[in-house]
């Protein structure tokens, strides 16, 4: 009898489980953000490019007893008699923060654009064209420093343009449509923050806006998202249509500063030329060393070799260049082939402990890469944190230029040095993970990873120890993953702190702290 | 004719479809008409070696200089126990290895997932100057260890629980059989050491929905007392999933299918009663997100005989073989 129901109990369970397979995202079914602060003096913070707060005039809104102003009211009740079930999931979604979902999408999209190109018949390779962005291979190829770029443009953007958007809703300190009009119903939770302009128009328009210069194929799937997140912005009660329409506009003019800084900042043009190419392996000759060669079949062009000329948001070129660690051991070295060896063993029956975090900071082809990787940790921090929108874009970007710039110190590293990868020097190293198409000399994953758990050390300090562990894990995983070399991990990881130290000294500053 | 009083060696298949791999550990039990009887314990190893050097990435057929040949060997050990002339259980735990022979990824190994079919001889009936015979069975695997199933193509395996449900009806006239098999196999969902991936949208978790896969499984041939040689035509299908994107990488919830064709044999030992040698090669004709793999597998079997009643057991087989 036991038996029995023990058998019907295990088969209902695996009807059950037959039944519900469907898997969610872990930030599927947060609850409204309720920022602890409204920071209302967030128009007072520093920018990152505009030179004030108003550069971009917004008009005053109407006044609430105005047509205009009924009329838009008239609108939102309209869309408040008839929410249907999908509205409402739209408007919950988006109420766990505009800032978080954003940058959701923008690692989707990075993770979406990640794949590096199929070869030509004749063993060369096609690269993607920013000009006709739907031939194959799709514009972008959105590698690690493409992606560290695409997070940094966007999510500093989004901060200035917030930052622009508080200083207009202290300056007109219109109240949220549901408190002009108590018929109109609030979704999402009551604040005192003035409503116009709209912050969610703001982003959407500014991030929609960036869409032109880091995805472009994406412009008509981003602008539906846009009519979605503004829609559900009006559908909950709090911005108006007029509201909206502020917002987009402001958004979308801060956002164009940072398109045209984007088409000058040398990124365009580091993929180099065969001429460059070349040149690289020359002048390591040169030097006596062992130069980098592609590992992969055919032969790759080496990823964005002019990277390293990309302007930084944090400092200026020649900083940048400073900040360029000193050589690896020689390629004939006895440290060399010391820790070659080291990591031959480490690819010889690695444990599944190793195998386990090589895997988990793997963030190669398809991923949103270890830039995206950090958004990732670090927005699910600050969701615990409970941020206003301006905090959380601010907090974002303060990551994000600090992960573009170590892309840009570690790239110029990388191709000063042009140093081969462990598998070069000894063909015996089978790898755990896929090796990048670039030269080892510094990891890129412990560069990005220093200076990205400082920068969130910085802002949740009590987290600051778990950042710092993880970024060594992440460091480590290279080197077990037979990837890297042990002085790549660690010199990696140092440059990497000391790019995430530029970012702290500029949180220091920026007037939110 | 008693056919399922053959001593019959017992390769019991989990659905084994590695992606890039639709190497299915060829069975001639859980897919055949063949039973064993009563209390006898036939056990069993199997050797298996699939390779491929072109793929599907989706629909698009290629090859990739970046890991040149991919091979997968298997090492199986496989018992089948008779509850009863109509009842068999069937179990099976493979060892795997993955290599490729270009490029720089590693290859892995370990022991893969646990299979279990319970086989039912449901009904056994004369037409005409044959037999029609229909089994039911039903079956599950596990993986008994925490090998990695996100990294294809050279993962062991893809790491999902499955129950599988499979029908089989089997007519045999005199040493010629044709049978034909379906099966549906639910497939669990997987974890995996990344904590978001890429499908045809991201996902923000570690969980993988696995879509469920069907197969259909077609064989003719001779069946007689000294073995069995017949031709096989298999297809299985991924009843959802989606497609390898160009140049990416492969995923385990990827949309596998596959069309092969092969031929087996068995042949059994007249001087020891018991023991058999089986063998036999697949080519998978057609593919979708799988490598396009040729397989043979060798394998020798015992039964054991745990009746009492061994003689009965002996003088049944030697009916079987006078019919």
């Amino acid at each position: 009898m036991r038996v029995r129901i023990y058998f019907a109990a295990i088969l209902v369970t695996l009807v059950m489980a037959a039944c519900n397979k469907s898997v969610s995202d872990r930030t599927a079914d947060l609850p409204a953000l309720k920022p602890t602060s409204l920071d209302l003096n967030a128009g007072s913070w520093k920018p990152v490019l505009l030179t004030r707060p108003d550069t971009f005039a917004v008009a005053a809104p109407a006044a609430t007893n105005s047509p205009a102003y009924l009329a838009d009211l008239f609108e939102i009740k309209a869309y408040q008699k008839n929410l249907s079930g999908g509205d409402m999931d739209k408007i919950k979604y988006w109420s766990a923060g505009g800032v978080l979902r954003w940058n959701e999408i923008m690692r989707s999209l990075v993770a979406k654009y990640n794949v590096p190109p199929y070869q030509n018949a004749d063993g060369t390779y096609p690269a993607p064209n920013s000009a006709n962005p739907f031939a194959y291979p799709l514009f972008p190829f959105s590698n690690p420093p493409y992606a560290g770029r695409a997070y940094a443009y966007v999510s500093a953007a989004q901060y200035d343009a917030l930052v622009a958007c508080w200083y207009y809703k202290k300056l007109y300190n219109r109240s949220a449509p549901y408190v002009v009009d108590s018929t109109v119903k609030a979704l999402v939770p009551r604040t005192a923050l003035p409503s116009y302009p709209s912050e969610a128009a703001v982003l959407a328009g500014v991030t929609a806006e960036m869409m032109k210069l880091l995805f472009p194929d994406e412009i008509a799937s981003i602008q539906q998202k846009l009519q979605e997140h503004e829609l559900c912005a009006i559908k909950a009660g709090v911005a108006t249509r007029a509201e909206i329409t502020a917002g987009e506009a402001l958004g979308r003019q801060v956002a164009i500063l940072f398109t045209a800084r984007g088409r000058g900042d040398n990124a365009g043009k580091a993929i180099g030329t065969p001429t460059d190419w070349a040149g690289l392996v020359a002048t390591t000759h040169a030097t006596g060393q062992v130069p980098w060669f592609s590992l992969e079949a055919p032969a790759r062009p080496p990823m964005l070799p002019l990277f390293g000329k990309v302007k930084a948001f944090l400092f200026d070129s020649a900083t940048a260049v400073s900040l360029r660690p000193g050589p690896p051991p020689l390629t004939g070295s006895d440290q060399m082939k010391a820790e070659t060896i080291e990591a031959h063993n480490f690819i010889v029956n690695a444990s599944r402990e190793h195998l386990r975090i090589v895997q988990f900071w793997a963030d190669g082809v398809g991923t949103y890469t270890p830039g995206g990787h950090w958004n990732a940790i670090a927005a699910e921090d600050f969701i615990t944190k409970n941020f206003s929108e301006v905090r959380w874009a601010r907090n974002l970007a303060l990551l994000n230029m600090a992960i573009m710039d170590a892309g840009i110190v570690c790239w110029d590293t990388k191709y000063h040095y042009f140093n081969p990868r462990p598998t070069q020097l000894d063909p015996a190293i089978k790898t755990l993970t896929g090796i990048p198409n670039f030269p080892a000399y510094i990891s890129g994953h412990s560069t990005f990873s220093g200076a990205a758990s400082s920068v969130l050390g910085h802002i949740i300090p009590d987290r600051a120890g778990a950042y710092d562990a993880m970024a060594q894990e992440a460091s480590n995983s290279r080197m077990w993953g037979g990837i890297h070399y042990r002085t790549d991990c660690a010199v990696g990881l140092t440059v990497g702190r000391n790019i995430g130290n530029y970012a702290i000294q500029r949180a220091t500053k920026d007037g939110a702290e | 004719m008693n056919f399922r009083n053959f001593i019959t060696p017992a390769l019991p298949a989990a659905l084994m479809l590695f992606l890039l791999h639709p190497v299915r550990l060829r069975a001639q039990t859980d897919e055949d008409a063949i039973m064993m009887i009563k209390n006898n314990f036939c056990v069993g190893g199997v050797y298996s070696h699939g390779s491929w050097k072109n793929y599907w990435e989706g629909t698009f057929k290629r090859n990739n200089q970046n890991i040149g040949t991919v091979s997968t060997q298997m090492f199986g050990l496989m018992g089948t126990y008779g509850v009863s002339d109509k009842l068999n259980i069937l179990v099976n735990a493979p060892y795997v290895t993955t290599h490729a022979t270009a490029g720089t990824l590693h290859g892995m190994h370990g022991v893969q997932d646990l299979s279990l079919w319970v086989k039912w001889l449901a009904l056994e009936k004369n037409i005409g100057k044959g037999t029609l015979s229909l089994y039911a069975l039903g079956g599950g695997s596990l993986p008994l260890t925490n090998y990695i199933a996100d990294f294809l193509p050279l993962s062991i395996g893809l790491h999902s629980r499955t129950l599988s449900g499979r029908i089989i009806a089997d007519y045999q006239q005199g040493n010629f059989f044709v049978t034909a098999s379906a099966t549906y196999t639910w497939r669990d969902n997987i974890k995996i050491d990344r904590t978001s991936y890429y499908t045809t949208e991201e996902h923000l978790t570690n969980e993988v929905e696995m879509p469920d896969m069907g197969a259909l499984n077609f064989r003719a041939g001779y069946r007689g007392d000294r073995g069995i040689a017949e031709l096989v035509f298999s297809k299985m299908k991924t009843l959802g999933g989606f497609d390898i994107r160009k140049n990416d990488m492969p995923f385990p919830s990827n949309k596998m299918n596959a069309t092969m064709g092969g031929a087996h044999f068995k042949y059994n030992f007249k001087a020891v009663a018991g023991l058999s040698l089986i063998g036999g090669a697949d080519y998978t004709l057609t593919g979708r997100n799988v490598g396009q793999s040729t397989m043979f597998d060798a394998g020798v079997f015992y039964i054991l005989d745990f009746s009492h009643k061994a003689k009965k057991a002996k003088n049944s087989k030697q009916s079987a073989k006078s019919n």
